[in-house]
């Protein structure tokens, strides 16, 4: 049987996780070819019915990402999303889903993070299996 | 007098051009902005990190340079230089050589592929020569303009006349080796020179060894640390192992006669600082030490972050500087030998990396164009400028900004080039917008009622796409998905010919949406965005998807998965544009009028600024003169008397007609947002305004219950130059104590101006009776940049120097003071005194709060004002139309608070002097029957953008009155996070609807694009 390849769904924030990623880029830091990114202008944005769409929708993991704290171009919209995502994280844990969903700060210049996370990511859904959501 | 132009030139494209050159673009007046090296950036864009609040730099920067780029308004003269300057204020002709770059601007798209052939391997100057470039290049990754740039000096082709490489392999033709430099006139009314500052070359200081490979730079240090520098990131020694011990010496090139580099450079010990926190934050384990005379740390939050790096981080402050930099012959081991303070004992240690904190030195490019434009230079190199005239130089309508004037941090960089375009502007104000050009679009076509029909453009981007993904099956694909007209593969998307093509297959297909598949949305979204404007298209009906820096360019060897994303990432994009709606902006009428509160020198500066460009303006003193804390004290650090600048302001004030000022008054109630504020006075009357700033200054503390303060014979600074002004001061013994009541747990800040007041004093002391003894019992020296010649001068005359801590202060009692002196191994003095002055720090003023509260923006746990961004807002708020000046946002000298307070006047009137106010079509809106006026959407709005209102409902039963959120589209800035918030899915984030997100999810599920499948 083929190795599981997971299908994650990726929030990016326009002004630092987007950009992080296009630094990836621009540096050909290469990583694994899972994750389908959204952008939204912050990542504020993401509520989190997007999540629970996403999973219901068959995504084995789900990544939400942006600037780090006190970095926000919209200045603290941040904190809310971290308000948000906990209450996600929590709920998974709850539904079975546990460590499908992950809130990660990534900057402007961090290109490594970017990859880092990405490949990190896709390892720990690729160890937690797919999703039981996952049509078959 | 010749005819007004309405343009401005603006030498230098660093953080300071640039800033300089958006203020007087968003102003109407038309700007060229000419840099000397290929792209606009200077040295900010090499910074890994900015102090004191560890921001990113680049991430700060990068929006500043697209939007420099964009503006209608700007023309980058590039790789130009200015020739020649004549003519006079309002008229100036300057002839400016456009360097050859070998490279067609127009037809370059930075595809890169030229970058892979190019043999010519180069120090590349943007990683401080730590690694190499191509002979033909892009000086960095976020390099605007995004063109290639051929090195003569290293092209084989040009050199040699062998290789040509690059135009073999360039597809779009864009090489040219023929080019040559020439010259072009350009007319303008004012002339802004920002050419900044070099780094100071460490090499003729050869005891310090900068030829060791671990001897580096400070500069060099920001590369190693940058995630885009030389290793990623990853600090390394010549020998590629990670350096455990780390020492920064301070003061390379600065604060040294011997080399006639007697000031200090204002910026090196926050930036080492820095350094050491960040590359800790890399490696835990590593030791950092700082080797210095004083740590500088003066500006706002500067001595928080400086105990932070001493007491939380651990990097170590030694208070000494060692002669030089020890090699050992064998090992090549560096080492360092310092004193240690408080004993007679040298110490000896061992480093595996010494970083030099090199100093600021005025370039030869800016001393070249200070002669061209015949402006008066210091000794020093630095253009001659006034305190109470900042910005202003010897020639008129010629202005100067930035560093090229001083050595001085990013935002006191960024408050002088916005002063300056405020001088600029002051004499161009009749010529706004007669030489900018607007842009003119075919109407546009409605499609609010038609099927979506769209139209999709993959590009090969050169090799960078196609050599990865299989663009022909993922076009075929595409053209599978439902509402999908025309789908096509494209070598170049954003080439000006593709570009034509696009709008003739638009026309051609009757297409209302259009997707093109390429690189980033945060570099060309606004290029295609306007392509789809000219075939009258709304902007907002197309998407990007980026299929290169997202998918071919980080998927390099999985050709095949590449593939399958690229196929999904514009199906999701297919999704999302049929779904897009047309947005407008609102455009909006508003009231052309300036406030200015606090009748100080920040505020009557600002105030005049204002005025001068022919906008009413109100200003607003509550005391019953005008001259703020200025007026306590009575001498400038020229030596000149404080009413000398202030009469002469305060006549100024008094009689411009444009000009309303109302003392003894305050500011009661303010209600509107920018362009329609309302305000009620405590004299009743009600005035209107589109625009406001604060400049509500600071006032000396009151040192009650430090050093016996309130005794007969210990004053305060400010009480000293009263004296010294009367000739009362009876006294032949007197000591001064700096920090009197500040850098302590209730004031935890310094306050920048007390030693620059202390040694201005001490000097006048001296002076006036070279008998007399002075003492100066100091914590730290902070005489930064030009000022350190006071300090110099100071200990010149005589006046003896004792240093003490904060846990071993000295002790006034009556007659005498006793000082435990650090810099004498601890000994113990008695001084007899008979005048005891205070240096105590400036405070924020009573009422902050309340002022605060009126405009809803933040004051600092020092209660001085926080302004947007530390770095590049320094006199914004948050708050669009609200801006800050002048000590009310820190203390600072005067010439500090008059640069500030014509920044703030700058931004104040780039909105002021906008025909309408427009409003973003990116923003959120409210669905009255569905909004149950909860209020969550004001917890979570980091704008104030919306309200909650009373309406009136009426029902076919009841009428009742119940409350809506209503959000105002002139404050929203379209982040969504209130649409993320609120419980009933009232709110829709425009461009970002639920909706159209849920679509895009939907899309990546369902390969088969079949969007309507999931309801
Ligand atoms: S803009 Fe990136 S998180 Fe808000």
């Amino acid at each position: 049987m083929a190795e599981f390849e997971p299908r994650i769904v990726m929030f990016c924030c326009n002004w630092c996780s987007y950009a992080g990623a296009d630094l990836a880029g621009v540096g050909r830091l290469q990583y694994p070819t899972n994750t389908r990114v959204i952008r939204v202008m912050c990542s504020s944005r993401i509520q989190p019915t997007f999540i629970l769409q996403a999973l219901k929708d068959g995504a084995d993991g789900v990544l939400v990402t942006g600037c780090h704290i006190g970095d926000c171009h919209y200045i603290d919209g941040n904190v809310h999303t971290e308000e948000r995502m906990e209450n996600v994280v929590d709920a998974m844990k709850h539904l079975g889903l546990e460590g499908r969903v992950h809130l990660e700060w990534v900057s402007a210049s961090e290109g490594p993070k970017f990859r880092d996370t990405v490949t990190e990511f896709v390892e720990q859904i690729k160890a937690l299996g797919p999703s039981p959501l996952r049509a078959e | 007098m010749a005819e007004l132009v309405g343009a401005v030139a603006v030498a230098g494209g660093g953080i300071a051009g640039i800033q300089s050159a958006l203020d007087l673009a968003d102003s109407g007046l038309k700007v060229y902005l000419i840099e000397s090296t290929p792209s606009i950036g200077g040295v900010m864009a090499q910074l890994d990190k900015t102090f004191p609040t560890l921001d990113c730099s680049m991430c700060t920067l990068s929006p500043k340079l697209a939007e420099a780029s964009r503006h209608p308004n700007i023309e980058l003269l590039t790789y130009s230089e200015i020739k020649e300057i004549s003519g006079t204020a309002g008229n100036f002709e300057v002839t400016v050589t456009r360097k050859a770059t070998f490279v067609d601007p127009d037809k370059c798209t930075a595809c890169e592929l030229c970058l892979a052939k190019c043999p010519s391997k180069v120090l590349d100057e943007y990683n401080a020569g730590m690694s190499k470039r191509k002979a033909i290049y892009l000086p960095f990754p976020q390099a605007v303009p995004r063109v290639m740039t051929i090195d003569a000096e290293h092209c084989l082709y040009l050199t040699k006349g062998k290789c040509g490489n690059c135009k073999k392999v360039c597809e779009n033709d864009a090489i040219d080796y023929e080019m040559k430099d020439r010259d072009e006139a350009i007319n303008v009314g004012s002339v802004i020179l920002s050419t900044g500052f070099t780094p100071f070359d460490p090499t003729e200081l050869e005891q310090y060894h900068y030829e060791h490979p671990d001897v580096v730079t400070s500069l060099e240090f920001e590369r190693l640390l940058s995630s885009s520098g030389p290793y990623v990131g990853h600090v390394k020694m010549a020998n590629g192992e990670t350096p455990k011990k780390i020492a920064w010496l301070q003061c390379i090139g600065s604060r040294n006669p011997e080399i006639g580099r007697p000031n200090c450079s204002a910026v090196c010990c926050m930036y080492a600082t820095k350094e050491a926190m960040v590359a800790m934050e890399h490696d835990s384990e590593l030791e950092t030490t700082i080797f210095n005379i004083d740590v500088r740390a003066f500006g706002k939050g500067f001595e928080q972050f400086y105990q932070r790096a001493k007491n939380e981080k651990g990097t170590r402050f030694i208070r000494s500087r060692p002669s030089g930099v020890d090699i050992d012959p064998v090992t090549n081991q560096l080492s360092l030998r310092y004193e240690v303070e408080g004993s007679t004992e040298t110490a000896c240690e061992e480093f595996d990396m010494v970083v030099l904190s090199i100093g600021l030195t005025p370039s030869e490019s800016s001393k070249k164009l200070a002669e061209i434009a015949g402006v008066s230079m210091d000794e020093y190199g630095n253009i001659a400028t006034t305190i109470d005239a900042p910005m202003t130089t010897s020639v008129p309508g010629i202005f100067a900004c930035g560093t090229i004037a001083a050595p001085k941090d990013i935002p006191d960089t960024v408050a002088d080039a916005s002063g300056a375009a405020s001088k600029a502007h002051s004499i161009l104000a009749s010529e706004r917008g007669t030489l900018v050009t607007e842009r003119t679009y075919p109407p546009e076509k409605d499609v609010t009622e038609e099927e979506p029909r769209i139209g999709v453009v993959v590009c090969d981007c050169g090799i960078n796409i196609a050599s990865v993904v299989d663009v022909p099956a993922v076009v075929e694909y595409v053209n599978t998905l439902p509402h999908v007209v025309h789908a096509y593969e494209q070598t170049y998307a954003c080439s000006t010919d593709s570009l034509d093509h696009i709008k003739d297959v638009i026309k051609e297909h009757n297409l209302n949406r259009v997707v093109v598949a390429s690189c980033t949305p945060r570099t060309h979204e606004p290029l295609f965005q306007d392509t789809c404007r000219d075939a009258g298209l709304n902007p907002y009906l197309f998407e990007l998807a980026n299929i290169r820096e997202h998918c071919s360019w980080v998927h390099q060897q999985e050709p095949d998965r590449a593939t399958e994303k690229a196929k999904d990432i514009i199906r999701m994009s297919v999704a999302r544009v049929a779904l897009l709606d047309p947005l407008y902006t609102q455009k909006l009428d508003f009231n052309h009028g300036g406030l200015v509160i606090g009748g100080g020198v920040a505020g009557m500066t600002a105030a005049l600024d204002i005025a001068e460009k022919g906008f009413t303006t109100h200003l607003i003193e509550r005391e019953p003169e005008l001259g703020g804390l200025l007026g306590t004290f009575t001498r400038l650090q020229d030596g000149r008397t404080t009413s000398e600048i202030l009469d002469p302001m305060i006549a100024a004030v008094k009689s411009n007609p444009n000009l309303s000022v109302y003392t003894g008054t305050t500011l009661d109630e303010v209600e509107g947002a920018m362009g329609r504020f309302k305000g009620k006075l405590s004299d009743g009357t009600e005035i209107e305004f589109g625009s406001a700033i604060i400049a509500t200054g600071a006032n000396e503390f009151e040192p009650e219950g430090y050093f016996g303060y309130g005794s007969d014979n210990v004053i305060t600074q400010s009480a000293l130059e009263v004296k010294l002004d009367e000739g009362t001061v009876d006294a032949t013994n007197v000591v001064m104590i700096q920090c009197a009541g500040g850098r302590n747990d209730e004031r935890p800040y310094c306050s920048r101006v007390c030693c620059t007041t202390a040694m201005k004093n001490a000097i006048r002391l001296k002076e006036e009776d070279p008998e007399r003894n002075i003492y100066v019992l100091y914590r730290d020296i902070r005489t930064y940049g030009v000022w350190e010649e006071l300090y110099t001068r100071a200990r010149e005359l005589g006046v003896l120097f004792m240093r003490y801590t904060e846990d071993d202060e000295p002790v006034v009692a009556d007659g005498t003071v006793t000082i435990t002196d650090k810099l004498l191994n601890d000994t113990k003095f008695e001084i007899a005194t008979d005048l005891v002055v205070l240096s105590a720090p400036l405070v924020a003023p009573d009422g902050v709060e309340d002022t605060a509260m009126l405009f809803k923006v933040p004051v600092d746990s020092n209660r001085f004002f926080l302004e947007a961004h530390i770095k590049l807002r320094p006199v914004d708020f948050a708050t669009d139309g609200v801006f800050l000046a002048g000590c009310s946002q820190a203390p600072k000298l005067v010439d500090e608070s008059i640069s500030q307070a014509s920044a703030a006047a700058s931004r104040a009137c780039s909105i002021l002097a906008k025909e309408q106010l427009e409003t973003s079509g990116v923003i959120s809106v409210v669905d009255e029957d569905v909004c149950i006026g909860c209020g969550r959407c004001i917890e979570v709005c980091p704008y104030g953008a919306p309200e909650l209102k009373e309406v009136e409902v009426v029902t076919e039963e009841i009428t009742y009155i119940t409350r809506k959120s209503e959000i105002d589209p002139a404050i929203c800035k379209g982040c969504g996070s209130c649409a993320a918030e609120c419980p009933t899915g009232a709110i829709t984030s425009r461009h970002f609807t639920t909706k159209q997100i849920s679509a895009v999810i939907d899309a990546f599920a369902f390969a088969d694009g079949s969007i309507e499948e999931v309801a």
